[in-house]
């Protein structure tokens, strides 16, 4: 009975061995899923073959996580079914993408801060010890000291991972994906913050993986790496398949342009406007630990300077630095050419610097308030001399508001938690023009906003533009950073990876510039 | 990230205060009480603090349970007031064996504990919410249960569990609810560090999406954990009940607030996945002595509750600033 068994799996086995380069591993088919208000996938089919590393690519919000996320059983597609070794099956939870032997690196780092680094690559699925419910620590902790060894990690099992750099604790997580005898990994951008060195390690380990037979889905934003160690390519965008190809058969530029290959054009007018010389602000060698470093760069008055860099590249980290969210730790900020010392928000403020946060709905508003009292809430002690709250004055200033950046909203009374995402981000910018700011930054103020609106708000960067306002938008779609700016910075690790004129720039010398593919050019006054 | 900033974490004089300045504050607080009481330092005086407080501390280890899952349990002294409530009645009033009584005091215990968890992880009501509502509720309960009157006359079989001494060796005599105490105390410990259900108590605690990601059963962590913290809130009641002779229906006021303090006292963490067994021990240990100490000075009652707050103020504040001095 038994040897009959093991016959037939080793028959099995063999068969199986040579119809490899047929059967695929997995196939995701038509894969479709939307978000209230977003179509994130639409009808996208992914195969990976055993023993290959697939490179999943494509702009920041091209589908690329969600599509992972549908694979590992977080959300659930709309439509399309997966295939897993020629069999249909069903992924409704993590437990289950693990259970066919699918495992996940997150891009967010998954890991448990206070807990130490062989409880978090063991978590749920720790060693039993002697007494069922048990587990056995010392096995754990060997294991885990060999998951690290293997990475070429001497780091000391037993430490918090809190205490770990970024680059150590995503190691970590690399390993705890490793030890997990999966067939399928899936990292997304498991290098964003690694050394070069780490980079090759982990190479290495995926390429005897990939010689074992395990096959790998590697998402990156850096083309060199995918160049480097993928066999086959697939690129989406805004949800849709583009194509898939061997990466013998596509030069790095076919790629980025099957990545960013929309139109540009009629959604961005480009202004004809002389450029003032005066410069409005100044920040000179500006650090914050090392998420910002040794940035400088001018803005001039009534000029659009766009900040592109990939998500982590220090861009956000770079503006609350100037707006005193998070202090600087070396390096002046000037306005107007004199030095202002800015700790906090209160004092960019009065310096006359408004910012428009990444994340509307957290960092900018207050949903659950009316339009009024979000638009008036930044002037709101000049609202309420001597004491009380001056209504009256509240409702004409929201009602020009209103008016002015078209708002549409059925009344000032209006939650903003009600409002579009569109009228919500204008809601944003309306309270910092009712301090009449001479410098405005804006983190990604398009993010998750339709086409229509995304114009509206670019006609009004460009009117606050003419009436003399430096504004800096920071933005992940090249599209529009080429399209609004005048100038553009490209950041890349922290620093200023690259300057460009908007009107000559293209994109892929941002993305060259934001990947860290070419050496950073002129810029960095000595 | 070179290989030399690699190691580990290490020994320092900011890790040893760290883990231990709870401690050195108790110790510096027995030793100003023991110059100005030649009673506190007696064997006698120290039973009393570990007999009166032995209520306390097995309702701070459900505390610390329920707040390192990253949750809160309000609803402990209330529960603790039923439970005393429910087995003096089962005893006085249905004629049940004190062995039976006790059990079914320890189930419903257990059951209530259920219960908040079930209103936290599927109604989704955020625990200081679900369980300040079994806290109304479990002292309604008690009062309509005893008419609102003490019950008395459980035996001797039950009262003597609230001072009785066991002679132990070496120790002495060691009242029984301290007994009590210290196997709760033991088994929190062995459950916390060397059990499965422990380690996801502070997974689910540390980060929630983490765990499930994990694989850790989420859900059901969360519940037993409340579990465990209703049928130990019993648990204090019977040993209050059995030391009063009586099973008071106003037992247990403020009880959760003191395991709160002891709790955050310890370095158990409000916002969950940080703490241990021994800090809550210690911050309860830490207020029992405090009050006291107190007595003994003949501090007017109304000014320890006072000299209480700022007790809990000043040893936080400690706590926090000396856990920045923590590196690696």
């Amino acid at each position: 009975m038994r040897l009959c068994g093991c016959v037939g799996a080793c028959t099995a086995f063999f068969m199986y061995k040579s119809r490899m380069d047929q059967t695929p591993l997995l196939q995701m088919q038509g894969i479709s899923k939307s978000f209230p208000g977003v179509q994130a996938l639409k009808d996208i089919d992914l195969t990976v073959y055993p023993g290959e590393i697939l490179a999943l690519v494509g702009e920041n919000g091209a589908g690329k996580s969600t599509l992972m996320k549908i694979l590992n059983g977080v959300y659930s597609a709309d439509e399309g079914a997966i295939t897993w070794q020629g069999q249909p099956v069903a992924i409704h939870s993590p437990h289950d993408a693990q259970a066919l032997g699918i495992s996940m690196i997150h891009q967010e780092l998954a890991l448990i801060p206070y807990l130490d680094a062989g409880k978090n690559i063991y978590l749920g699925r720790e060693p039993q010890g002697a007494i069922p419910g048990t587990v056995h620590w010392r096995k754990l902790y060997q294991q885990a000291q060999a998951d690290l060894a293997e990475l070429d990690l001497k780091l000391n099992v037993r430490t918090p991972v809190r205490f770990f750099s970024i680059a150590q604790q995503q190691m970590i997580e690399v390993a705890k994906a490793l030890s997990i005898d999966a067939r399928l990994i899936v990292m997304d951008e498991p290098t964003s913050s690694l050394t070069d060195r780490e980079v090759d390690t982990l190479f290495s380990r995926m390429r005897s993986l990939r010689e074992r037979g395990v096959s790998i889905v590697f998402i990156s934003h850096r083309l060199e790496e995918v160049r480097a160690i993928c066999d086959r390519v697939t690129v989406l965008r805004d949800g849709i398949l583009v194509g898939t190809h061997p990466v013998a058969e596509v030069t790095t530029e076919d790629i980025i342009r099957m990545m960013v290959g929309r139109e540009v054009g009629q959604m961005y007018e480009r202004r004809n406007r002389a450029a003032t010389d005066g410069v409005v602000l100044e920040v000179r060698n500006l650090s914050r630990g090392d998420r910002v470093r040794d940035v400088s760069f001018a803005l001039r008055r009534g000029e659009i300077l766009g900040v592109a860099g990939l998500v982590g590249a220090g861009r956000t980290e770079l503006a609350e630095t100037i707006f005193g969210a998070h202090p600087a730790t070396g390096g002046e900020i000037l306005l107007e050419g004199e030095p202002v010392h800015i700790r906090r928000p209160q004092q960019a403020i009065r310096s006359g610097i408004g910012f428009v946060p990444e994340d509307r709905k957290r960092q900018g508003l207050f949903l659950g308030m009316s339009v009024a009292a979000n638009v008036v809430m930044a002037i709101l002690r000049r609202l309420t001399r001597p004491v009380l709250i001056r209504w009256p004055r509240v409702e004409a200033i929201t009602r020009e508001s209103i008016q002015r950046l078209d708002i549409r909203t059925p009344s000032q009374a209006q939650r903003v938690r009600n409002l579009s995402g569109g009228n919500q981000q204008k809601v944003v910018i309306a309270k910092w023009l009712t301090l009449d700011p001479r410098v405005l930054i804006l983190d990604e103020p398009t993010r998750g906003i339709d086409v229509g609106a995304k114009a509206e708000i670019y006609r009004l960067m460009h009117q606050l533009a003419e009436r003399g306002v430096g504004i800096i938008m920071i933005s992940s779609e090249l599209p529009e950073v080429l399209g609004v700016s005048d100038r553009i910075l490209v950041m890349h690790e922290g620093r200023l990876a690259g300057e460009f004129d908007a009107r000559t720039a293209t994109q892929n010398d941002l993305m060259n510039a934001a990947t860290g593919t070419t050496l950073n050019k002129g810029m960095n006054p000595a | 990230m070179t290989p030399s900033t690699t190691l580990s974490w290490q020994v320092t004089l900011g890790n040893v205060l760290r883990r231990t300045a709870v401690l050195l504050f108790l110790i510096a607080l027995g030793l100003y009480f023991s110059s100005e009481s030649e009673q506190f330092l007696t064997e006698r005086n120290l039973t009393n603090i570990a007999q009166q407080n032995a209520h306390v501390i097995i309702v701070t280890i459900g505390m610390t349970l329920t707040m390192l899952v990253g949750g809160i349990d309000l609803s402990v002294g209330s529960v603790a007031a039923l439970g005393g409530a429910v087995s003096a009645g089962l005893i006085v009033r249905e004629g049940l064996p004190i062995e039976a009584a006790v059990i079914l005091t320890l189930a419903m215990g257990f059951g209530i504990g259920l219960t908040n968890g079930a209103l936290v992880v599927f109604g989704k009501l955020p625990p200081f919410v679900a369980t300040l509502s079994m806290m109304g509720v479990a002292r309604g309960l008690t009062l309509l249960y005893t008419n609102g009157k003490p019950i008395s006359g459980m035996g001797e079989a039950y009262t003597r569990w609230g001072r009785d001494r066991l002679s132990v060796p070496v120790v002495g005599d060691v009242p029984l609810p301290v007994i009590v105490a210290l196997a709760v105390v033991l088994l929190a410990l062995l459950l916390l560090t060397r059990t499965r259900f422990g380690l996801h108590i502070y997974a689910v605690g540390g980060h929630q999406e983490t765990s499930r990601l994990a694989g850790v059963p989420v859900s059901r962590v969360q519940l037993l954990t409340y579990g465990i913290s209703g049928m130990l809130a019993a648990l204090a009641g019977m040993l209050l009940a059995a030391r009063l002779y009586s099973a008071q229906p106003q037992m247990g006021v403020g009880l959760e607030l003191d395991a709160i303090a002891s709790s955050v006292l310890g370095g158990v963490s409000l916002f969950g996945g940080v703490g241990n067994v021994p800090g809550a021990v210690i911050g309860g240990l830490l207020i029992g002595v405090l009050g006291n100490g107190m007595n003994l000075l003949r501090v007017a009652s109304y000014q320890q509750q006072m000299i209480q707050g700022i007790v809990l103020v000043v040893a936080v504040t400690v706590d926090m600033y000396t856990k920045r001095l923590e590196r690696r």
